[in-house]
């Protein structure tokens, strides 16, 4: 096996990447200074994120047996690299904030985004498996980063015995596979679309259940709540986005090579748990007045919205995919930023109370919440229609409609709370309380994160039409 | 690009107005004003500039288009096209949301600006509906505007603002949530058939006769959008609430315009796109139409507050306007957009009297209230004007409209026509009872209450003038909307008698060449 310059150029990204991630261990070890690491981190994404059109020259290729470069993988590198340098920037912007051991977080961060750029890229079991350890081990460590908060501890703890769990699922999901084909390599399984053994449908469905897991899909969604509420909030936006597109990238390239139909056991599975996230996700956030945690249910909803790409495997439900998954991701991340940009040094922003009359205080990080709700309510002007109707068409064109007849009901109930977040932010300001006493100095490395975040928002919900072309030309490399 | 004005007035106006009434409120007000006459000012231009040409029939429907790339990746185009239909709403509009900035001048004190951006960009939504002729861009603007809405009535309404809102959003997002689906599985239906995957307006047209199955079920999809707005019978429920808790220019804007917007969606989309379908569906529609008349007008007659019983009244009117655009019959629809504007004046005239009477006694319970006539003539002879036109009394503008509608649903359906004329009796009924209730009789609770003011009054009297002049001359409206309306028919029949199953119910139009002809006959030969 001889790797090539050719290789080597098509896994830039990855290469930037762990090479930052070193270039930052080694600075920490050299001199603790919160913006250099912060700084570095996020040269080193945005040089990764350039990478990606050098890479791009080179799709498709495979990179040994175990990575691809093509278009699928590079569009979700792209979204994953653009998450990566708002998170830092939101990391930045919480950790100023006077936590004591500030720098490693930035590596833990380079390393789970590392492991989910691996998952995007793999066709082979065994990277899958290294993908979602790294992303694992990062996410364990980074969750429990604040040992002071006992709450961050309990969270680590649940999220790690729970994800032990799920990888031994995966594991022996792998090793029945490997048994029936004899081989590690994803393409090997083509054989399921017609008639499979029931050996490797064992092994696909256990493998499933660590991805569902990952995904927080229903019934396997218990842990995301208490993580979410748990762990740090800038480390909730990276297990709401960056951790999520890894293994959907991965979860989209098996159901491409099994051209997944609906009426077969393994369809009938995928289609159960999309429906149940929909309605139970979407219903369990009703009552909820922890912001975190209604966070984490609607995003088990929206992951139980995304499955219906998987049925539509075209460019066309492919790219459904990747819009809806970039229009989540630019509302989540703009949720959490004004959460983040709302918590103090000690107390996050994250039950509903202190969102109370935000539009008379802070009328710009109300108006970004506002807009990041109606986007993820599905609502006009908003990233989030626009994404809404590029998956539903992606279903109808397959004529999913059970699928899609749940998305509308299931959205429906979403809605709900969606706007019971703004009318908490447009009621009236608590009596007593003082306008000066609420307010935060709001960073400019804040401003920066939320301004951006909702320049997207908008301009993919009113004028899609060039972040269309673009994802477009992407999914279409090398064809 | 004059149709672009239309909705680049009040999206910038609107902003403007916020960002200017941080500082100082009462140009914020001024600025709206001016914004929304400039906007009215052009309709009108528009108008007079067409006016020879809206009686002219001919292959083109459109007065005016602007048609440029929206999303090409999926066919959706930035298509807006106006017509006289589209005409006399968007006039409808400029004028009602004039009368809303002006009826809220001394309502509303807190946030004004942002209360009148929220109006302003209503209105935009509003027009982008009214104008636009891309079913993606249509249904783009269709749930924008709740955003305006929802935020008019959930800041500036009454006590339980919040329950009602939330009913509001939740109706109309799951009707308009339907039609998304139903337009994609149009696109789709024809994309798969005809290879152009498109979701412009009339390459749509015709495309389904095919797979009658389908296209009932699509159809319903776009009747369950139009239905809640409109609001049809069992759907009607979250219209109350809005009502009533909303602020009075949310209430001007909710019945003046929104509810109208259901009734357009119904003549520009629903019949000419599912001819058949909604011929199917007709007996059905045309029965709640008559339920939602005299349920509509019972409800009225039984409530206690006053702005939840003209909430009613709009029930029953709308019920005309579904019964008269479900027979199908051409003088029915051109009396259901007579009642578009009828309703619209009348019942936003009522709106905000009631909302005058609310800022003056603090209550709405009809039952408190009495002999006010002698305190505030003027203003009681505007309520007399009011329920007179909301009664149906000929010389006004709403007679007009429900004869049209009865004497075109008795064509097609005499029993029906026979039960909503019941409606009419109710409608007198619950009328003159409620200026009874309000303004004779002793004035047991000891008001004293100032009369109409010169702003009020001058409000009222366009309402009143307009009301008693396009009832004395409404072949204005009948001009303006006949071209567009023979447009709409002929397309419905071109696309159902092509089939050879229909049973047309537009006699004079029939001979007209059948619009869309690729349409007609791709659906001839999959029809066999």
């Amino acid at each position: 096996m001889i790797v090539t310059t050719s290789d080597l150029l098509a896994i830039l990204p990855l290469i930037i990447v762990a090479t930052t991630a070193l270039v930052v261990m080694l600075a920490i070890a050299v001199r603790r200074v919160h913006r250099l690491t912060a700084s570095l981190t996020l040269t080193g994404l945005t040089l990764a994120f350039v990478s990606l059109f050098v890479a791009a020259r080179f799709a498709v290729r495979s990179v040994t047996p175990l990575l691809i470069v093509d278009g699928l993988g590079l569009a979700f590198l792209g979204l994953i690299l653009a998450a990566g340098l708002v998170v830092t920037l939101f990391t930045y912007v919480y950790l100023e904030r006077g936590v004591e051991q500030r720098d490693e977080h930035y590596l833990l961060l380079l390393i789970a985004i590392l492991g989910t750029m691996a998952l995007a890229m793999s066709v082979h079991w065994s990277a899958f498996f290294l993908g979602l350890e790294t992303l694992g081990v990062a996410l364990y460590s980074l969750i429990a980063y604040q040992a002071a908060q006992p709450r961050a501890i309990e969270a680590g703890i649940k999220y790690f015995t729970l994800a032990a769990l799920s990888t031994a699922f995966v594991a022996f999901g792998i090793a029945l596979i490997y048994a029936d084909t004899g081989s590690l390599e994803l393409d090997a399984l083509t054989s399921l679309a017609t008639e499979g053994s029931l050996l490797t449908l064992a092994g696909i469905v256990l493998v499933l259940v660590g991805i569902a897991f990952k995904l927080a899909l229903v019934p396997f969604h218990q842990w995301s709540p208490d993580v979410y509420q748990g762990a740090a909030a800038p480390v909730t936006a990276l297990i709401a986005t960056i951790s999520k597109a890894g293994v959907f990238a991965f979860f989209l390239r098996t159901s491409v090579v099994l051209a997944l139909p609906l009426d077969s056991s393994y369809g009938l599975i995928v289609a159960v748990l999309a429906v149940a996230s929909m309605f139970i996700g979407n219903l369990l956030a009703l009552r909820q007045q922890n912001f975190k945690r209604l966070l984490a249910y609607s995003s088990v909803a929206h992951m139980g919205y995304l499955l219906i790409a998987v049925f539509a495997i075209e460019t066309w439900a492919l790219m459904g995919a990747i819009v809806y998954l970039a229009a989540y991701f630019v509302a989540v991340l703009a949720a959490l930023g004004v959460l983040i940009t709302l918590s103090g040094p000690t107390e996050e922003a994250e039950t509903l109370e202190p969102y109370r009359g935000l539009f008379w205080r802070h009328p710009w990080l109300a108006a970004v919440l506002t807009l990041s709700m109606l986007s993820l309510a599905g609502f006009p002007l908003t990233a989030g229609f626009i994404g809404k109707v590029i998956l539903v068409a992606g279903g109808i064109g397959n004529t999913l409609w059970g699928l899609v007849i749940s998305l509308i009901l299931s959205s429906i109930i979403g809605v709900y709370y969606y706007l019971r977040v703004i009318v908490v932010m447009f009621a009236p300001l608590p009596e007593g309380k003082t306008q000066a006493a609420a307010l935060a100095v709001v960073p400019w490395s804040a401003w920066l994160g939320l301004a951006g975040l909702t320049v997207l928002l908008l301009w993919i919900g009113i004028y899609p039409s060039p972040f269309f072309a673009t994802v477009e030309i992407v999914l279409g490399l090398g064809r | 690009m004059i149709l672009n004005w239309l909705l680049l007035i009040p999206l910038l106006g609107g902003v403007v107005a916020w960002l200017v009434g941080l500082r100082r409120p009462m140009w914020s007000r001024w600025l709206s004003l001016a914004a929304l006459g400039a906007y009215f000012i052009l309709v009108l231009a528009l108008w007079v500039t067409n006016v020879d040409r809206l009686t002219v029939a001919t292959e083109q429907p459109w007065l005016l288009q602007f048609d440029s790339a929206w999303i090409p990746q999926i066919g959706a185009r930035y298509h807006l096209a106006l017509d006289g239909l589209s005409l006399v709403l968007l006039a409808l509009t400029g004028l009602l949301s004039l009368l809303a900035v002006a009826t809220s001048w001394q309502e509303i004190q807190d946030r004004v600006g942002f209360f009148h951006f929220n109006l302003l960009w209503a209105v935009a939504a509003l027009t982008g509906v009214f104008l636009a002729v891309d079913l993606l861009l249509f249904s783009f603007f269709w749930e924008v505007m709740l955003v305006p809405l929802y935020l008019l009535i959930g800041i500036w309404g009454h006590e339980r603002r919040i329950y009602a809102t939330l009913k509001f959003v939740l109706f109309t997002q799951l009707g308009g949530l339907l039609m998304l689906v139903a337009i994609l599985g149009l696109y789709f239906l024809h994309g798969d058939t005809t290879g152009i995957y498109t979701f412009d307006y009339q390459s749509l047209l015709g495309t389904n006769v095919a797979f009658p199955r389908l296209a009932f079920w699509l159809m319903l999809g776009f009747f369950a959008a139009f239905a809640v707005k409109l609001p049809a019978f069992p759907l009607h429920s979250w219209l109350p609430d809005a009502h009533t808790e909303a602020p009075t220019a949310g209430s001007v804007l909710l019945a003046g315009l929104v509810l109208k917007a259901g009734a357009y969606g119904f003549l520009r989309f629903l019949f000419p796109l599912f001819p058949q379908a909604a011929a199917s569906f007709a007996p059905v529609a045309m029965g709640l139409g008559v339920i939602g008349i005299l349920y509509g007008a019972v409800m009225a007659f039984a409530q206690t507050d006053l702005k939840r019983m003209v909430a009613y009244t709009s029930v029953s009117h709308m019920g005309f306007i579904l019964l008269g655009v479900f027979s199908r019959h051409n003088l029915a629809w051109q009396g259901a957009v007579v009642i578009m504007v009828a309703h619209g004046l009348s019942t936003s005239g009522l709106f905000m009297l009631v909302g005058d009477l609310y800022q003056r006694l603090g209550t709405r319970d009809i039952t408190r209230m009495g002999g006010l006539w002698t305190l505030a003539p003027r203003m009681s002879r505007i309520a007399l004007m009011l329920a007179l036109a909301s009664l149906g009394l000929p010389g006004l503008v709403n007679f007009v409209g429900e004869y049209l509608v009865l004497v075109g649903v008795y064509k097609t359906n005499s029993w029906m026509a026979g039960a909503a004329a019941v409606g009419l009796v109710i409608a007198t009924v619950y009328s003159l009872w409620m200026l009874q209730r309000i303004f004779t009789g002793e004035n047991v609770a000891g008001w004293h209450i100032a009369d109409y003011g010169r702003r009020e009054l001058a409000i009222m009297t366009v309402v009143v003038v307009l009301l008693v002049g396009l009832g004395l001359y409404p072949q204005l409206l009948l001009n303006t909307t006949q071209t567009a309306l023979t447009h709409l028919q002929a397309t419905t029949a071109a696309t159902e008698s092509s089939v050879g199953q229909a049973q047309t119910l537009v006699q004079p139009y029939e001979q007209l060449p059948a619009a869309g002809g690729d349409g007609t006959a791709y659906s001839l030969e999959r029809g066999k």
